[in-house]
């Protein structure tokens, strides 16, 4: 691999960057591999890297319908945090965001994880003992949040308007570790990692069925020929029903459009990401200068990427509370991304009942924290058959009535 | 250096001078400018610096597209950061400052990024930054962030105000140009109801500015008849500074009036955002010109030829005294002749097409004009103001052939149609390949639920560019929206325009053709977020050939035009770059809005005390009078406690307890939920809704029940009181009141939908106080007019009658353990009972509770909370609520899925009580541990915390919890580490640690 660094920068600008190759190759599809990823956003890309970089698997394709990081990955609002309240959950965010902290070192490509802190205000009485019991919970879970006064709150947000008439800020569940990265840096890195390790990265690249004998899957059918596998890994957030439904099982997810905005640029005046629950809206200021802001998923099911303007503004007016100077802001550009909503609103990582083939979806609106975490837990369930970061995720918990339900801990789409 | 002229300038008016400043100091412009033209008025051609490399830039365009001259403009509360200049009317007392600079506009530290260019290609800092890893949070990261950002943020609340309104209408035509007013005035004769808006100030768009004639007349005159005729007809409503933000599913489209931008707006409001339905919706939004891709294509003094002519005919400004124009395209002549007919200088015609043989090249030559066939720019020369222009070959290396001195270069790539709106709900594009540009492919319209197109586009929206083709493609436009809402035409007949011919346009994608390395770093593509040529063709190299790829990697059109200037030019280069033609490419998404809109506007009235209207019951005025400590409880307020001079708040909320346990206390009851469920299927419906069977409760009784969700959580509970055999009135929490009536009419609506039952939320219909103690049928004994007495009105019992002459409903309910009456009024008494009840309870201690006392209370007596013993994981189960789940019915929501096996475990938590072994209170949301740690790590937890308290009845803490295998384990010690890990220990008890044996509440 190219090794990207200041030194070689310099290198290349003297002679007009003619030496760089690609970030990653672009390789036509081998007849069979040892294991297929679908879908080439940050979680399964994360899954091949850690396939090969922890068990060695290397003979690995990852298959794209579109242009790799396209779905969520690249439509997301890019906030890392783990300061959730279930075991389960707590642990693979956390690991996830610890992933982060060494990530752009480990791939050698800057993913700007920078943990600039999330702050969850409480307006609510309800929501300070939510948060409370969240931050005695995360203590036991080795995940370090605290519990701070709305004077440190305004101290680590001078913009945001603590004694607002309506709900003013009773205090916040503070997570001083948490942050955003640069969301496609995410995929590209991972990307590049994986194609160095000899994987093919195959963008453009549908796949129109799943081929199986005995209950085994052999391989899949795809836009570009029929591809073989050992193992088979769905990782296609939004579309995640139709292939499973490829693959011959259903799953227990709605996909709704989630909705998201950034404002024009401006100089930085926030530091730190605010997520206000009672009213329904976070915000966070991206290194380019955009206000970054999302709150609420579309009431209806559906698979268009679009924006729609409801949810903009019950957003944007509960930010403008919070925040009165955004007012004189503009928005730049709204959007949206197909989220995969289960019931309790936790993922799925796991085995399916077609032999071989394993899903992880069901992130809803938070999985961009937790790609690498994510793809740490695929992968070893994909490589050993368990993992203990996947072992609460599995797919069968619906009908035991096992859920791993958030709702108490984050009352908004984040 | 730009000038005003002396004459000219059909949008100004010389006799009203108005005064602004500019970087603090004093100008003059004239009423009409807009802040870009005054500027340039004055000569000051430097308006702004570039986002990256800090490049010194002016004004390139006309329009709202503008990336360079973006400013500051206003003060304190009503400052706004990146204003675009060409789109802000200039008004008395202005006051604007450049953006993106330090010390100043001229002299910028910044400015080092462009020597230092050659290091900061596209996607450099994903390349580097990474070591030491804490200097990317510390070091890296602060001083991107500072050099990044356009504008200095806003720091005051805002002064103005913004509103929004909502309209239907049968068409909406967006675009006040000729092809707009042509399609709004054909729409309107055939009877239809017509919105038209225009972004612009003005109407006509550029047919007055290009000196096109319709039907025999100037196009000015035209335009003035036609807006006069429009504005007579009584089903068409105009609208000018309003732009089309947005198109949205179904006919939805969005749009920003900027009604009083200005401080002396006298009460209007700032912006208005028109939110409108319209059966059809036309798009006569025009097009956009192009730049052309040459060596410093930035350097202040280039500007887009179109907008030249826009400053020369609107304004009277030229940009330059000698303007060299290069072009590739015949529109471009129009520039030329413009600013000879002006008496400016142009000293040449620089060409790309090595034919020249259109009407307008004619007309150039013969006014003597130079034409330069065949040539283009190798370099502009210049740093914050254009000197010079060296011309080579187009075909050719950027040898340069000659060198021409000139302070202003109008440059013209072609037209673009603007597709924006088109776009935005999924109407697909097709590449036009002889105007190189891309326009909406008319077969395939963003569809509404009937699966018809509704979007239609009229003029150079479609790609007809010349006037007559606009005009006629209008009148198309029109006869398409008649035909879809089944309308015959009106008696006005389709105008028509008079022109002179084009010959076709040469696509250019760089200047010269062949340009190397060293000439492409320096082709801006995108002006604002500074991406060159170069850096377009680097990413390709790379792999990022996917244009989304390409664009997220160069930054190319995500700048605040979001590539209104660049994109076809950006995409042309990633095409030649990857071998593909252009239409293969393909274009990123377009995304509303099509011009950045105030947030203010977003969020219109509902700010402040509207931003969520606070809901009140009767008694909140009274509550306020008496140092009510507010809590919000959904949208209400409630009392949390009631505060008496120089008391803490522990102290009030203890003083309430214990005036409640032993003499009367009053709690504003209002906020619970109140629905009736009427019908003869009623019982039935409850019986599916609640765990309880509720079918059976006989009319004049009580009995508490327990909703939970599919998932069989506990969802909420309360109170139902039959009322007689076929209404219940179902009462719920404060917060789940809206909640569970759409829960009920969801299942009524979508899976009972044959059962008879009607329901009606009843909330704010009545007042609810309760009276709450010892004494409290004293009280109410005293008010007279119903016999309260256990024999008349037994515990969970209820009864109509009057109280001190008011119209009561009396429940005999408890949530405190004392003998208790809930006291329903008619809202509008509510206020005389809850007086008549302090009056005449005044020796017997009456004094109003907050929800905190009413919450310790519960606590005390064991009785549960939802949302605080309930989170949307707990079962009835988990609570020792199975008396309340009957099991006599076959079915009711919860039931399948509370069978589940992880449901019945018995290794679930369950309800107990909790004392300290101190007496203290036990922290919140606290967690009692186990031994070891699980695979991941965590330390391993047997219960929690759900509800603590002190208890003034017991003088010490009581704790509720939730506790593994709970109540098999009375006289355990359990620790709860507080988040610093001291332990605190507690014993597992009964949850009910007043009156156990329930004596008080049933006297």
């Amino acid at each position: 691999m190219q090794r990207y660094s200041a030194f070689a920068v310099a290198r290349e600008a003297l002679r007009h960057h003619r030496g760089w190759g690609r970030a990653w190759g672009a390789p036509e599809p081998k007849a069979h591999y040892d294991t297929v990823i679908v879908g080439a956003g940050g979680h399964g890309l994360a899954t091949a890297y850690w396939l090969g970089k922890r068990f060695g698997i290397r003979d690995v394709a990852v298959i794209e319908k579109g242009w790799l990081g396209g779905g969520n990955t690249g439509r997301n609002t890019t906030i890392i945090r783990s300061n959730y309240l279930q075991d389960p959950s707590a642990a693979i965010y956390e690991k996830s965001r610890a992933l982060y902290e060494t990530m752009s070192q480990d791939i050698n490509y800057n993913v700007m994880f920078s943990p600039r802190g999330v702050m969850m205000l409480a307006q609510t009485e309800h929501e300070v003992r939510g948060y409370r019991r969240t931050a005695q919970a995360n203590a036991l879970q080795g995940v370090e949040t605290q519990f701070i006064s709305p004077r440190r709150v305004k101290e680590l947000c001078p913009i945001l308007n603590i004694d607002g008439p309506r709900y003013p800020v009773l205090g916040a569940l503070w997570q001083p570790r948490g942050g955003t990265a640069r969301h496609d840096a995410v995929a590209w890195g991972y990307a590049r990692a994986c194609s160095d390790m000899g994987m093919d990265v195959i963008q453009q690249c549908e796949v129109t069925a799943v081929r199986s004998e005995a209950g085994q899957v052999t391989g899949i059918e795809t836009t570009r020929g029929t591809i073989g596998c050992g193992r088979l890994g769905i990782v296609v957030a939004g579309h995640s029903g139709v292939l499973a439904d490829m693959a011959g099982f259903r799953l227990p997810i709605e996909s709704v459009a989630l909705q998201a905005l950034v404002s024009e640029p401006i100089k930085p005046c926030m530091d730190v990401v605010v997520m206000a629950n009672t009213v329904h809206g976070y915000m966070s200021q991206s290194d380019k200068g955009e206000m970054v802001i999302g709150g609420g998923a579309d009431g209806y099911n559906n698979y268009t990427q679009r924006g729609s303007f409801h949810h903009i503004e019950e957003t944007v007016r509960a930010l403008v509370e919070t925040f009165p100077m955004i007012s004189r802001l503009k928005m730049l550009r709204q959007w949206g991304g197909i989220v995969d909503m289960t019931g309790d609103r936790s993922p799925i990582i796991s085995r399916t009942p077609l032999g071989g083939c394993y899903i992880n979806c069901g992130w809803g609106t938070g999985g961009f924290k937790a790609i690498p975490g994510s793809g740490w837990a695929m992968a070893e369930l994909m490589a050993k058959g368990a993992s203990p970061l996947a072992e609460a995720f599995t797919l069968d918990r619906f009908r035991q009535g096992r859920f791993i339900d958030e709702s108490v801990a984050a009352g908004v789409a984040h | 250096m730009s000038i005003r002229l002396n004459s000219g300038g059909r949008r100004i008016d010389r006799d009203r001078v108005l005064r602004y400043r500019f970087n603090g100091r004093d100008m003059a412009g004239f009423a009409g400018d807009t802040l870009a033209s005054a500027l340039l008025g004055a000569g000051q051609t430097l308006m702004g610096r570039s986002f990256k490399y800090h490049r010194p830039r002016g004004v390139v365009a006309s329009g709202p597209e503008e990336p360079n001259a973006l400013m500051g403009v206003g003060e304190g509360a009503r400052f706004e950061p990146n204003q675009r200049a060409p789109a802000t009317p200039l008004h008395e007392g202005l006051v604007a400052v450049s953006q993106n600079h330090w010390p100043s506009l001229e002299r910028d530290v910044g400015a080092v990024n462009t020597a230092l260019a050659r290091f900061l290609p596209a996607g450099f800092y994903y390349k580097t930054f990474t070591w030491p890893r804490a200097f990317w949070k510390h070091v890296y990261e602060p001083f991107i962030r500072r050099s990044a950002g356009l504008g200095r943020p806003p720091e005051e609340a805002d002064a103005d105000r913004y509103e929004h309104f909502n309209i239907r209408t049968d068409v909406v035509v967006i675009g006040g140009g000729i092809a707009g007013l042509t399609a709004a005035r054909l729409a309107a004769e055939a009877g239809l109801e017509v919105l038209l808006i225009e972004q612009d100030t003005i109407w006509g768009g550029r047919a007055p500015v290009d000196g096109v004639e319709i039907d025999g007349n100037p196009a000015q005159a035209w335009v003035d008849d036609t807006v006069a005729a429009l504005a007579a007809m009584p089903n068409v409503r105009l609208r000018l500074g309003t732009m089309a933000a947005g198109i949205y599913d179904h006919g939805y489209l969005l749009a920003y009036e900027r009604v009083a931008d200005r401080p002396d707006s006298s009460g209007a409001p700032r912006h208005r955002l028109w939110r409108v339905r319209a059966r059809r919706i036309v798009t006569a939004t025009g097009a956009i010109e192009r730049p052309l891709s040459f060596a410093c294509n930035d350097v202040p003094g280039v500007m887009l030829a179109g907008a030249v002519r826009d400053y020369l005919v609107d304004y009277g400004v030229s940009p330059g005294d000698r303007t060299v124009i290069v072009t590739n395209n015949d529109d471009a002549y129009r520039t030329a002749i413009a600013l000879h007919r002006a008496g400016l200088s142009v000293p040449a015609i620089v060409d790309a097409r090595p034919e020249i043989a259109g009407a307008l090249p004619e007309e150039a030559r013969q006014l003597g004009l130079t034409i330069l066939p065949g040539t283009g720019i190798a370099k502009v020369k210049g740093g914050r103001q254009v000197t010079g222009v060296a011309l080579c070959q187009q075909g050719g290396d950027g040898a340069v052939t000659q060198e021409i001195a000139c302070d202003a270069v109008a440059m013209s790539g072609g037209w673009s149609p603007v597709v924006h709106l088109w776009s935005h709900c999924g109407g697909k594009l097709i590449w036009d390949a002889e105007q190189a540009h891309f326009r909406p492919d008319p077969d395939r319209a963003p569809t509404g639920a009937d699966g018809r197109g509704f979007v239609v586009t009229a003029g150079a929206a479609s790609g007809a560019l010349r006037a007559d083709a606009a005009l006629s493609d209008a009148a198309a436009a029109a006869d398409r929206v008649l035909t879809a809402l089944d309308q015959t035409a009106g008696d006005a007949s389709p105008p028509r325009a008079d022109v002179p011919s084009e010959a076709p346009l040469a696509p250019v994608w760089m200047m010269p053709q062949r340009a190397g390395a060293d000439l492409r770093a320096k082709m801006w593509l995108d002006f604002q977020n500074d991406v060159k040529v170069s850096d377009v063709r680097l990413a390709a190299q790379e792999g990022f050939t996917s244009v989304e790829h390409a664009k997220r990697y160069t930054t190319l059109g995500m700048a605040t035009d979001q590539g209104k200037l660049s994109n076809i030019n950006g995409l042309a280069v990633l095409a030649d770059a990857r071998g593909d033609a252009i239409p293969q490419v393909g274009t990123t998404t377009f995304r509303p809005p099509y011009v950045p809109i105030s947030m203010g506007s977003i969020a219109g009235e509902a700010r402040g005390d509207l931003f969520q209207p606070i809901r009140r019951t009767p008694l909140h005025d009274w509550h306020e009078g008496q140092g009510a400590r507010w809590e919000p409880v959904g949208q209400w307020r409630r009392p949390y406690t009631y505060l008496r001079e120089g008391e803490g708040v522990k102290d009030a909320v203890n003083r309430e307890i214990l005036n409640t346990r032993s003499n009367v206390g009053l709690l504003d009851a209002s906020t619970l939920g109140k629905i009736v469920v009427k019908g003869p299927d009623a019982g039935r419906f409850l019986d599916m809704l609640y765990t309880n069977m509720m079918s059976t409760l006989k009319v004049g009784r009580c009995r508490y029940g327990l909703m939970c969700s599919e998932n069989g959580f506990l969802m909420d509970d309360g109170v139902v009181a039959r009322l007689s055999e076929d209404t219940f009135l179902c009462h719920t929490t404060t917060g789940g009141a809206d909640r569970i009536h759409a829960h009920m009419e969801e299942w009524l609506q979508t899976e009972w939908w044959t059962w008879k039952v009607w329901i009606a939320n009843l909330t704010e219909h009545y007042a609810q106080i309760a009276v709450v103690g010892p004494k409290a049928r004293t009280l109410l004994e005293r008010l007279g007019g119903m016999d309260l007495s256990r024999d008349a009105l037994p515990f969970m019992g209820w009864a109509d009658g009057t109280l001190g002459g008011l119209p009561v409903r009396v429940y005999r309910i408890s949530f405190s353990g004392e003998l208790s009456y809930e006291i329903a009024v008619p809202a509008g008494q509510g206020r005389a009972l809850w007086d008549r009840l302090l009056s005449e309870g005044a020796d017997l201690g009456v004094m109003p509770y907050g929800t905190e006392a009413l919450h310790v209370m519960r606590a005390e007596k064991g009785f549960i909370m939802i949302g605080d013993e309930t989170d949307g994981t707990v079962i009835p189960q988990d609570l020792g609520l199975d008396w309340a789940i009957s099991k006599k019915k076959d079915d009711y929501l919860g039931k399948r899925a509370q069978a589940r096996p992880h449901m019945t475990d018995p290794d679930r938590w369950t309800l107990v009580g909790l004392e300290t072994e101190s007496g203290a209170v036990l922290p919140e949301g606290a967690y009692a541990v186990a031994e070891g740690t699980n695979a991941n790590g965590q330390r391993r937890t047997q219960g929690r915390v759900t509800s603590t308290y002190y208890s003034p009845t017991l003088d010490r803490g009581i704790a509720m919890g939730l506790v593994w295998r709970g109540p098999e384990r009375l006289g355990e010690v359990l620790t709860f580490p507080k988040v610093d890990g001291t332990p605190v220990r507690a014993r597992i008890v009964s949850p009910v640690f007043y009156d156990p044996k329930g004596e008080k509440q049933d006297v």
